[in-house]
């Protein structure tokens, strides 16, 4: 029942002996199985990344909206969740790893240093100024200094609004 | 030890070196570093531990900053080498301490300090085909945008 | 076929092969990069890169207020946030040559040892996780941190970056109540570290992982300048708390707990008793917590008379130190962050060398790093 409440096309309910079944669109379900099972990559940058863990840990636990699964490796990966700052050092290394994730692919930027610098946006001379600088789309960005994990959980349910909602899913424009 | 004893035992022993105004540093000549580190590392003196390798950019001078720790004595030495501004080179003590190694390297790395006879002399925080020392006063980067000043 | 037997023998060889391990690694704690020679299963050399968060705190300082960069201290070791501010802070005042409240020392006592506890706990579940024990500790040392997290969230108001050590005190007072559910937590905490105890620190599956695994002999500890908890498992009693005294540490009864062999295990385990120290400073802290006002005034623009000053504190990574100097203006001129980590890191090599590539991450792990601070 969860499921038809969360797919908008969701179509007919309708019962027969022993059960029910409904019709929708197969777009629909693909873009509800896409929103409820988000993988996202295990990648920490710095502080926000310890919100991450906290995030993924027991008190919050992502894994109540399908996004628990961290995979060490990019490909895979739904989900890129830039967590920290972005060095000049660092930036080819996550270029690379948005390359290697598979399509269909999201970016959430958590916290203000991937949003756009942050605290580090004056005065440095290594500091990357926010993940777009690096030609890299963002889905979601999370503002904070480390956000709350509530508010990572609130940017979850945010892309899976967006993914939901998506129009011409299979040609998203990068 | 306190430091008025160690100044003085080190005076006995190097008469060049002298106290800085201010601090309680020792400043040394440069070309007496090697010799300098070989005697403090031994009897009676026992610095076992370089704790800090650093730099200050004073513009006329570069004042390079090592900071000693003896563990069997608990007492603390900090030395100072005066360098030119230009292109400064002084010799390396990671031969006698294996943490001058990374410290070195970062001295390296953001104020142009050359260690002479360093088993590793690269950048170390920086990329290494990185231009300029940054922490130099006169640095100046191409996307570096100043804050506002109160 | 026997010439063939011959011919292929000669023609096995074996040759080594370079691997990358990081900067994006599960294990490496952050964005640590690993060069590694290998001979099958052994290591034959280890290069650490470093440097790809390099995020330039000391260019920053020399352009922010002595105030101002205290936020900037936060997230240098931040998993040990009070524990940076409480450095910082400190060397300031020396600087400024300020004396601060009583209640002062001892709120900040309380709160440098809650966050000690909370490092570790991360060290501890980070280590075990890596170690192959997927996410049962790192979730149970998790939910005890959050308690502590709790805890500072009432004081100050933030979860991660606290910001509440201040030059000449602390940001506020403590608020009322809060006495009590430190003592509360002093008492769940105790039970959860035996709880650790047969969970993890006598398990069969983790002593053959750890034990005699990356075993750090004293002297070359002492010779790559590392410190802390590390060097403590290497069997060398050096704890700031007990030698140069700072703050109150000398009014209370602690221990310094020490290991013999210097391996992984030791490291481990000379954080879980570090815990119970610090539990133990804690409860007397709040025994003994005088009354009165937990701030100096002070302006918001300190100008300190030209001039340097060291100071050490003793962090849950080690000794992090402050090295400021000032020209007699409000902006420091230049101010020099000795990170433990740094240290501690570059011993890896050392110990990487001639230990098999599933050890690596077991090594890496026990020396509880943290980027954050060793790039700056």
């Amino acid at each position: 029942m969860a499921m038809m409440e969360r797919i908008p096309a969701a179509g007919l309910i309708q019962k027969f002996p022993g059960g029910k079944f409904f019709l929708a669109s197969s777009e629909a379900v693909l873009k509800w199985g896409k929103a409820s099972s988000l993988w996202p990559m295990t990648f920490g940058l710095a502080c926000c990344a310890i919100e991450m863990i906290a995030t993924g840990a027991s008190r919050f636990d992502i894994d109540r909206f399908g996004a628990g699964v961290f995979r060490a490796s990019p490909r895979q990966c739904d989900v890129l969740i830039v967590a920290g700052t972005i060095c000049v050092k660092m930036s080819d290394c996550v270029r690379r790893l948005y390359a290697q994730m598979p399509e269909p692919k999201y970016v959430m930027a958590m916290g203000n240093c991937a949003i756009s610098g942050g605290i580090f946006y004056h005065d440095t001379y290594s500091v990357v100024k926010g993940t777009e600088a690096l030609g890299i789309p963002v889905d979601v960005y999370i503002p904070g200094c480390p956000p709350r994990p509530e508010n990572l959980l609130l940017g979850l349910m945010k892309l899976q609004e967006k993914i939901l909602n998506e129009e011409n899913a299979n040609n998203r424009n990068i | 030890m306190l430091t008025t004893e160690i100044f003085d035992l080190l005076k006995a022993k190097f008469p060049r070196i002298a106290k800085e105004e201010g601090t309680s540093a020792v400043i040394i000549p440069k070309e007496l570093l090697l010799e300098f580190g070989r005697f403090i590392k031994d009897a009676p003196l026992i610095f076992d531990d370089l704790h800090c390798v650093t730099a200050i950019d004073k513009k006329e001078k570069i004042d390079l900053v090592y900071i000693f720790y003896s563990n069997p004595l608990q007492h603390s030495l900090t030395l100072k080498i005066y360098l030119g501004p230009e292109d400064p080179k002084v010799e390396s003590l990671a031969a006698i301490w294996k943490s001058a190694n990374w410290l070195e390297r970062e001295t390296y790395d953001l104020f142009g300090v050359t260690f002479l006879n360093h088993p590793d002399p690269r950048r170390i925080l920086n990329p290494y085909d990185w231009k300029g020392y940054p922490l130099r006063k006169n640095y100046s980067a191409p996307n570096f945008i100043a804050k506002p000043k109160l | 076929m026997a010439d063939l037997d011959i011919k292929e023998k000669k023609d096995i060889f074996t040759e080594e092969f370079l691997i990358n391990m990081g900067p994006q690694h599960p294990s490496t704690h952050g964005v640590l990069s690993l060069e590694l020679k290998l001979d099958g299963e052994m290591v034959l050399e280890c290069t650490p890169h470093i440097g790809y968060l390099h995020r330039s705190f000391e260019k920053l300082a020399e352009n922010r207020t002595y105030t101002q960069f205290i936020p900037f201290t936060d997230r240098l070791d931040y998993v040990a946030s009070m524990n940076n501010n409480l450095g910082y802070c400190m060397a300031v005042e020396n600087l400024l040559k300020l004396d601060i409240t009583d209640r002062a020392k001892y709120i900040r006592v309380i709160v440098a040892e809650l966050n000690r506890i909370a490092s570790h706990l991360i060290a501890i579940g980070t280590f075990a996780q890596d170690l192959g024990a997927f996410a049962t500790p790192l979730f149970y040392c998790f939910r005890e941190r959050e308690k502590i997290v709790d805890i500072f969230n009432e004081i100050c108001g933030n979860r991660l970056t606290y910001n509440y050590i201040r030059i000449g005190g602390v940001q506020s007072d403590l608020p009322k109540g809060i006495e009590e559910k430190i003592k509360n937590f002093i008492k769940y905490m105790r039970s959860k570290i035996d709880e650790y105890d047969w969970l993890l620190t006598y398990n069969v599956i983790f002593l053959a992982r750890a034990k005699n695994i990356g075993l750090l002999r004293k002297d070359i500890a002492i010779n790559y300048s590392v410190t802390g908890p590390n060097l403590r498992a290497s069997g060398v009693k050096r704890d700031l708390r007990k030698d140069r005294p700072y703050l109150v540490y000398d009014k209370f009864e602690f221990n310094v707990p020490v290991g013999v062999n210097g391996d992984a295990w030791d490291r481990y385990k000379v954080r879980i008793e570090e815990m119970r120290q610090s539990l133990k400073i804690v409860e007397q802290a709040l025994g003994s917590l005088p009354q009165g006002d937990p701030t100096v005034k002070t302006g918001r623009v300190h100008k300190p008379a030209a001039g340097e000053a060291y100071f050490r504190t003793e962090n849950p990574r080690g000794e992090l130190g402050f090295y400021i100097v000032s020209d007699g203006s409000a902006y420091p001129y230049r101010l020099k962050i000795r990170a433990p980590s740094f240290s501690n890191l570059a011993v890896l090599p050392e110990l990487i060398k001639d230990a098999k590539i599933a050890d690596i991450v077991c090594i890496s792990g026990s020396l509880d790093i943290l980027m954050g601070e060793i790039d700056r």
